[in-house]
């Protein structure tokens, strides 16, 4: 049975009609064409799938879509301007290397995004424990944190996406 | 020009960041069918039936296909991500059918599910009810090698040994127990010391966080097409065929962006069933997604080996020979097993000079647990944890610094191996341990570690070194291709055979495309998907090639490309008051010729030819002073479009690489152990490399950063269980199969000492696998500084260190 729900995505209402079995991934991914939201594991062991859910990160292949009825999800697509310039957080990932085949990085990006809109300002070892729910096999985390620690100094919330 | 030695950024950083990159799951067209593999839950034993019959049932199920179908293609098809051999005795093991009815594994592939969606697939693959014959499993090397153990591979090997392979170093006929008595004579038994030992490396798995997967269709040209997320496209194309008895043309494999491969997908893994899948279903397009587990257990993992290790050294701390039996566990297929344990016992015997000689035995072994085959540095982890070991259990026993006695004895500058004469070229080696004994303070460090030590926390320090060499000649053919085409606007296409997988090569090409053509770095796009139908050949991402070899095509084919751009620019500038003076370029060629006849004083007669031409940031210049003529946009266009002489401005090479160097380095670690908790942390580790001249700066030092992660991950934490009564996986998922996350890795500091290779098209060696060589050994050396416990196997977990620590009475 297919269930309607509406959600906000990227700044658009979205009205759908979803299987209530249905992973907020393969939504995102298969009805919305949003493929940024990477499949590493499909039961929230990797990360690769984060989006935020009213800002707050989840994977989203152990999310229902039906969760999200009402609410507001955002994916890296949704983070770039309408000049087409990459916001600061996706800028300082690419200044800082802290990509190479680039299948963690859009939920990375995510959970930068999540920790910018906390307000807070976090040391680097507490950014180890705030990323540690993401899974890279290329970085060893070591530019990741480099462009966290940038992105908790220099991006202000107000940079942010609702 | 200047574009090497630049940390310039990753041409596909912004497509990364903004979710445009297009992964092998991200391309697939709509309305596909979903492919499920029905895995054996047996280790070892054959199929008697298998009733589908249920599962036909399932509302959405279209096709399944199991090992006992009549019409199952039955050629048997190697998977190692190695060019085919035309030589028979050098060709791969040609050991499994697309589904197999003699089951392997536990985990074997016997049936596939096709259906209109997942669920579906996934509800049909549960409700198929398989009869088996079963056979004991044989999951540990000693249990195949027993007498009289199953044969996996009855026809291929009997004896389930793929291959046992003698090397030695000090003459072919060196024999280590005659060196011990001749030792004996000439130096007297008071003056010697033996040490001997096994230490053992795990299982593990490769990890990639993009899963294997692809889809296959049947193309508008009948082909049967793949897009997948491989290293080797050109090599899957092979063995697809080979496994569907087709011709090569009638096979077409498509890679996009990839999600890392760590020599997992050096192999080829499903391609050929998820071809023969499509074709089942009259070519339409099937998916095959292979879960996390499912990769863990079912794709390929890296060989767990056992060495069982001697060495004899004199007092004075000459190293005078060593001996190694290694047994490497090979799993259910061939894939890359023989040539692996190979390698690993050719690094061994290299590291160091042993001044009488290196006896070694390498057995790789069919065993019914999970398939391995290439992981990052390819043997080289397994060996180099043997010799850095053994290398500081003798240092120990002789009471001699573990950095002296490397430096004493390690593998010497102007180093050929006798055996494959691949030759150390620019030897950074004793520079690497120098500069890293003194970025960790040594000297003084270890001095106060080695004092007794008392409390619940310990601090050690350790080394370790290595030496990789760069691609695979001549033990394997290395060939790699570049094609450039000249835009109107005077920008460059390059296409390339060789794959991104993750580890910066398309930026590295693309800063050699620039630095030899002199086009700017920013007006080279570089295509990032091979297509076999379109992309020129080569082998692909393996064994640290790429930079190398296929730098060599890149630069072969920018001097030809620069070289026709700098023939029609002398054509223009010859012409400008003829040819030229009718198009919209009349005066600013007219210009330019006047600038040059000026600049270089030519008489009436004297022509411009190309030799006084050079191309400079994108405009054509003189050579010798660089003054600036014409951009190449005005050269672009005219070439496009010209009335009198039209020419698409292209070049294309296929470089085939007869040479090889070695890269080396070394990591230093300092480790604090907490006894009671039996934890290590590593709060310093410096890794050193020997790797030529850099490329990008910035990109290098990301590569060492994720191997030495990498690295940390086997010596500290990760091992894939197999129960040796079932066969079965005990851990093959990412929550109990750990990898290091954040929390788990220090700060990684990284230095090069950059020599300039000379065989190296532009300077440069092997890179990519080595950071992940080192840093195990290094911190299993410093818990030895800390504790006085030598620990022989990796990981080391807590539960391993606590065992030692209390057999040696710390706790």
């Amino acid at each position: 049975m297919l269930k309607v729900i509406r959600m906000k995505v990227n700044g658009s209402l979205k009205e759908l009609a979803v299987d209530e079995r249905e992973s907020l991934l393969n939504t995102l991914r298969t009805r919305l064409g949003l493929t940024s939201v990477k499949m590493g594991c499909e039961v929230g062991e990797c990360g690769a799938c984060t989006v935020l859910v009213d800002g707050e990160a989840v994977d989203s292949c152990i999310y229902l879509t039906v969760w999200a009825d009402g609410k507001s999800v955002l994916t890296v697509e949704g983070l770039k301007k309408n000049t087409g310039e990459l916001s600061r957080i996706q800028q300082i990932f690419v200044d800082e290397a802290a990509v190479q085949c680039g299948f963690c990085t859009p939920g990375l990006i995510m959970s930068a995004v999540e920790i910018v809109g906390e307000k807070k300002s976090y040391t680097r070892d507490e950014l180890r424990r705030k990323i540690s729910g993401h899974l890279c096999r290329c970085t060893g985390y070591e530019n990741i944190l480099n462009a966290m620690e940038r992105v908790v100094k220099e991006v202000s919330d107000k940079e942010i996406p609702v | 020009m200047g574009a090497v030695g630049k940390s310039v950024k990753r041409v596909d950083a912004v497509a990364k960041v903004t979710g445009q990159a297009q992964y092998t799951a991200d391309l697939e067209p709509r309305d596909i069918l979903h492919g499920k593999v029905v895995h054996s839950t047996i280790a070892n034993g054959i199929v008697k039936r298998i009733d589908i019959s249920k599962a036909m049932q399932v509302p959405g199920v279209v096709k399944i296909l199991t090992c006992l179908d009549r019409d199952l293609p039955q050629y048997l098809f190697p998977t190692a991500g190695h060019p085919w051999s035309v030589e028979t005795a050098h060709q791969d093991i040609c050991d499994r059918l697309i589904l197999n009815r003699r089951v392997r594994f536990y985990g074997d592939d016997i049936a596939a599910v096709i259906a209109e969606n997942e669920v579906a697939a996934a509800q049909a693959a549960r409700l198929i009810e398989v009869e088996y014959r079963q056979f004991k499993p044989i999951v540990t090397v000693e249990a195949a090698m027993k007498k009289g153990a199953t044969p996996l591979h009855k026809e291929v090997r009997p004896d389930n040994v793929i291959v046992h392979s003698h090397m030695t170093m000090g003459g072919a006929d060196f024999r280590y127990e005659q060196a011990r008595r001749t030792a004996a004579k000439e130096y007297g038994s008071e003056e010697l010391t033996e040490i001997s030992g096994t230490y053992e490396t795990p299982r593990i798995s490769h990890c990639h966080i993009e899963l294997a997967t692809s889809f296959a269709y049947v193309d508008q040209n009948g082909k049967i097409t793949v897009t997948t997320s491989t290293q080797i496209p050109h090599i899957v194309r092979k063995c697809v065929a080979m496994s569907l008895g087709l011709p090569e043309g009638k096979v077409r494999i498509i890679k996009p962006y990839i999600g890392g491969g760590f020599g997992n997908k050096q192999d080829v893994l499903y391609e050929p069933l998820n071809a023969l899948m499509s074709l089942s279903v009259g070519g339409r397009a099937v998916r095959l997604e292979i879960s996390r587990e499912e990769t863990i257990v079912s794709t390929r993992t890296r060989h767990a080996m056992t060495g069982h290790l001697r060495a004899l050294v004199k007092k004075d701390g000459t190293l005078l020979a060593r001996s190694a039996e290694i047994y490497a566990n090979n799993g259910a297929y061939a894939s890359h097993g023989h040539a692996v344990c190979a390698n690993a016992g050719a690094v061994f015997k290299d590291l160091y000079a042993d001044r009488m000689g290196v006896e070694e035995d390498c057995y790789t072994v069919y065993t019914s647990s999970p398939t391995a085959g290439a992981m990052r540095a390819y043997g080289i982890p397994q060996s180099v944890w043997f010799a850095e070991c053994l290398t500081d259990d003798i240092a120990r026993a002789i009471g001699m610094d573990p950095c002296e006695f490397r430096l004493k004895n390690c593998m010497k500058e102007g180093f050929r191996d006798p055996g494959n004469g691949i030759t150390f070229h620019s030897y950074g080696l004793k520079k690497c341990i120098e500069a890293g004994r003194k970025a960790i303070d040594w000297d003084r460090k270890k001095k106060e570690y080695d004092r007794p030590q008392t409390g619940p926390v310990r601090r050690g320090i350790g080394m370790a070194i290595f030496c990789y060499k760069t691609g695979v000649y001549p033990i394997s053919l290395e060939a790699a291709s570049a094609r450039m085409v000249l835009n109107q606007d005077g920008s460059m296409q390059l296409f390339m055979g060789a794959t991104e997988i993750g580890q910066g090569a398309d930026t590295v090409f693309t800063q050699m495309a620039a630095e030899t053509t002199g086009i700017s770095f920013d007006k080279i796009y570089i295509g990032t998907v091979q297509d076999t139908d379109t992309a020129p050949l080569d082998f692909g991402a393996y064994a640290s090639r790429q930079t190398y070899v296929s730098g060599m095509a890149v630069k072969a084919c920018a001097e030809q490309f620069k070289q026709k751009i700098l023939d029609y620019a002398a054509y223009m500038l010859e012409h400008a008051s003829t040819d030229m003076a009718r198009t919209v370029y009349a005066e600013e060629i007219a210009s330019a010729r006047r600038t040059a006849v000026r600049s270089l004083k030519l008489g009436k007669t004297e022509k411009i030819t190309p030799a006084m031409l050079d191309i400079r940031e994108s405009r054509i210049v003189l050579k010798k002073n660089g003054r600036q003529l014409f951009d190449l946009a005005v050269l672009g266009d005219t070439s496009f479009y010209s009335l009198d002489r039209e020419q698409h401005i292209t070049a294309e090479v296929t470089h085939h690489c007869k040479q090889n160097t070695f890269s080396s380095g070394a990591t230093f670690a300092e480790v604090e152990v907490d006894l009671a908790l039996s934890r290590v942390k590593v709060t310093r580790i410096i890794n050193v490399h020997d790797s030529g001249r850099l490329i990008n700066p910035q990109l290098a030092e990301a590569q060492v950063h994720g191997g030495v992660a990498m690295s940390l991950g086997y010596g500290l934490s990760e091992e894939l269980l197999v129960d040796e009564k079932t066969g079965r996986t005990l851990n093959g998922n990412l929550l109990d199969f750990k990898i290091p996350t954040a929390m788990d890795v220090p700060e990684i500091e990284v230095k090069f000492i950059e020599l300039e290779d000379p065989t190296g098209p532009y300077g440069n060696k092997s890179l990519g696998e080595p950071p992940a060589i080192t840093p195990a050994p290094a911190i299993r050396n410093a818990i030895l500084n800390a504790t006085g416990v030598a620990m022989t196997k990796a990981p080391m977990t807590p539960q391993r260190l606590f065992e030692a620590f209390q057999s040696a009475g710390l706790v």
